[in-house]
């Protein structure tokens, strides 16, 4: 032990009485810390324990009772759900619908919040207010139409109906944030490429696009998660469809299964992972993205 | 599942080579023509795809739906017939009704615990892990959500086991089990909890970073004049984070007007719980075309003053920028 740290302990020893009062001072604070943290894992803890109980249990006693022994932990629930028809099919549905859409939507957004940043032409104003204005129109107002549009083409119930929905419909939220993030990248870089005699796609693909991963990163993680968790969207226009997604095999088990749903609880589980294990991963970004968000308004 | 994995194929491969190729080629057009004329298109070709998809699947089918509000299920006019159902139809005003107990409540909550939360956090050491678990409801679903919370407000009949949480604990405490879906009384609430749930967060995390924004000399300073907490609040940080404030109550706003997943998946809009997207919903689910777009006309109407805001406030950052 040096000198130093051994006169800082006799120092803590004289004040421990203040720091005790202090601390206890403190008490009514983290118990109330401690209350908002229960309050908002409890129930996703439930969900959690039950669905490694056997429906009966389920019915019969609350999920806290399996905390002590005998829990009766088991995987019936996981099985009967994966070997439900059409369960593991709109898990790969999720898939062949959310990262199509989240690709083409941002990589087309990234084209127009280039043009709108660094470009000038007639009716960019206008354009831009128009997609603003969109930010907070309803999609469901656009659904009558669009059905019709989609039944016209022959669209009805495809995957490329719900790639091409999604991508009008989250694009102009996209367009946005990558159009002040573009515009907040430095203009000397621009210049001296100019100078160079970079043409347009050199600019693109090599200034623009390496610059902003960020926020293509934080962009891609949120339209990824916001699709993955569509129900909305999906239930329009593949409702009826073997395509659809989990979420809507979820959503109409649960509203045609009635005093059973409780299947449904690993299923329920399933859909959570993805998105959960993204978040506690790549948590950063995740942020980012929110409180980039929070500039729509 | 071959055409699924033909799907896959189309989306691994086919996508890019759309994305980057229509880029490429446009470039390429562009460079074949004289230089003046490719300097006034290029814009055009860059912004193409989003104006054409935002025109497409938004503007169009916002002016048509508003076209087929004034017409009947079989497309003959019927003049205001849509919007006079609406406003003596009961379901339909049981779900306006609704959405306004959610505009308050659920707004009001959100920015409410959001701010409280994010105060009292933001005096603890373990600050970032405590935010962690009001963030977690975050990219749940609100299919998954609804799923957790049936196992909150379950009721079994009196004298079984009950299996609710809440039940359990009102049990404990000595109080009889409350039908919490099913009674009118408590239903719209138990529906707008688990709104508050999955997006106190999100209010959390922006006024959060706001908060920190907050000098702490000015905060100190206002203690020393013997400012109490309660105080500080409402003089100093709630002014200073009034911006923040009016950005999520205008973000939370547009998410109670346009709710639907929860009142689909826990009620299907049953016991008095139904909201105007899920009438909308269920409308065209039915081929009831001309009143489904005069409930979707309702919900823009009910939305263009914030429409308006935001205008406003774009075009004012546009000029300091």
């Amino acid at each position: 032990m040096s000198v130093a740290t051994r006169a800082t302990a006799r120092v803590a020893t004289r004040s421990t009485a203040r720091d005790l009062r202090q601390r206890f001072r403190k008490v009514p604070l983290h118990v109330s810390v401690g209350i908002v943290m229960a309050i908002w894992l409890i129930p996703t803890l439930g969900l959690l324990v039950n669905s490694f109980r056997t429906v009966q249990d389920m019915k019969t006693s609350g999920w806290w009772t399996a905390l002590y022994p005998p829990a009766g932990f088991t995987l019936d629930s996981y099985r009967t759900i994966i070997d439900a028809p059409g369960f593991t099919d709109s898990i790969l549905n999720s898939l062949l619908i959310t990262v199509p859409a989240t690709v083409i939507q941002v990589v087309i957004s990234l084209f127009a919040g280039y043009a709108f940043a660094w470009m000038n032409f007639r009716g960019k104003d206008f354009f831009f207010i128009v997609i603003v204005a969109l930010l907070v129109v309803p999609v469901q107002l656009t659904f009558i139409p669009v059905l019709k549009l989609f039944a016209a083409l022959g669209l009805s119930g495809t995957f490329v109906a719900i790639w091409l929905a999604h991508t009008g419909y989250g694009l102009p939220f996209q367009t946005y944030l990558l159009r002040s993030y573009i515009g907040s990248l430095p203009r000397e870089v621009f210049e001296s490429a100019d100078i160079d005699g970079a043409n347009h796609p050199t600019k693109f693909w090599r200034i623009v696009v390496p610059m902003s991963i960020p926020a293509i990163a934080a962009n891609l993680i949120f339209v990824f998660l916001g699709v993955w968790n569509d129900l909305l969207i999906a239930v329009t226009y593949l409702g009826q469809s073997p395509n659809r997604p989990l979420t809507v095999l979820i959503g109409q088990q649960t509203t045609s299964l009635g005093g059973n749903w409780q299947v449904l609880t690993a299923a329920a589980v399933i859909q959570m992972v993805l998105p959960l294990a993204v978040f506690l991963g790549l948590q950063r970004y995740f942020v980012r993205g929110i409180s980039a968000g929070a500039v729509k308004g | 599942m071959d055409q699924r994995i033909l799907t896959a194929l189309i989306a691994i491969i086919a996508v890019p080579i759309v994305l980057v190729g229509y880029i490429q080629v446009g470039e390429w057009l562009l460079s074949r023509l004289p230089k003046r004329i490719a300097l006034r298109m290029r814009p055009y070709v860059w912004v193409f795809p989003a104006v054409a998809f935002a025109t497409v699947f938004m503007v169009l089918p916002t002016i048509n739906t508003i076209l087929i509000s004034f017409q009947d299920a079989k497309g003959n006019p019927v003049g205001l017939d849509n919007y006079v159902f609406f406003f003596t139809n009961p379901d339909t005003l049981g779900s306006l009704k609704n959405n306004i107990l959610w505009l308050v409540f659920f707004t009001g909550f959100v920015v409410g615990l959001g701010l409280l939360i994010s105060v009292i956090f933001d005096r603890v050491r373990y600050e970032s892990l405590a935010k962690t678990a009001v963030f977690l409801p975050l990219p749940i679903s609100s299919v998954a959500a609804s799923i957790i919370w049936k196992f909150m407000f379950e009721l079994q009949p009196k004298g079984r086991p009950q299996t609710g949480t809440l039940n359990a604990i009102l049990g404990t405490a000595g109080f009889d089990p409350i039908a919490w879906l099913v009674n009118t009384t408590t239903n719209n609430f138990a529906l707008i909890a688990i709104g508050v749930w999955i997006s106190t967060g999100f209010a959390m995390v922006i006024i959060s970073a706001a908060l920190k924004g907050i000098s702490s000399e000015l905060l100190e300073a206002a203690r020393v004049d013997g400012a109490n907490e309660l105080q500080v609040l409402r003089r100093i940080i709630i002014p200073l984070l009034m911006p923040t404030l009016t950005v999520i109550t205008t973000t939370m706003i547009i998410t109670a007007l346009k709710v639907f997943d929860i009142p689909y998946v826990m009620t299907s809009g049953a016991f008095g719980t139904d909201v105007i997207a899920r009438q909308l919903f269920a409308r065209i689910a039915n081929s009831d075309y001309g009143r489904a777009a005069a409930v979707g006309v309702v919900l823009l109407l009910a939305v263009t003053p914030i429409l308006l805001l935001n205008i406003r406030r774009f075009r004012e950052q546009e000029e300091v920028r």
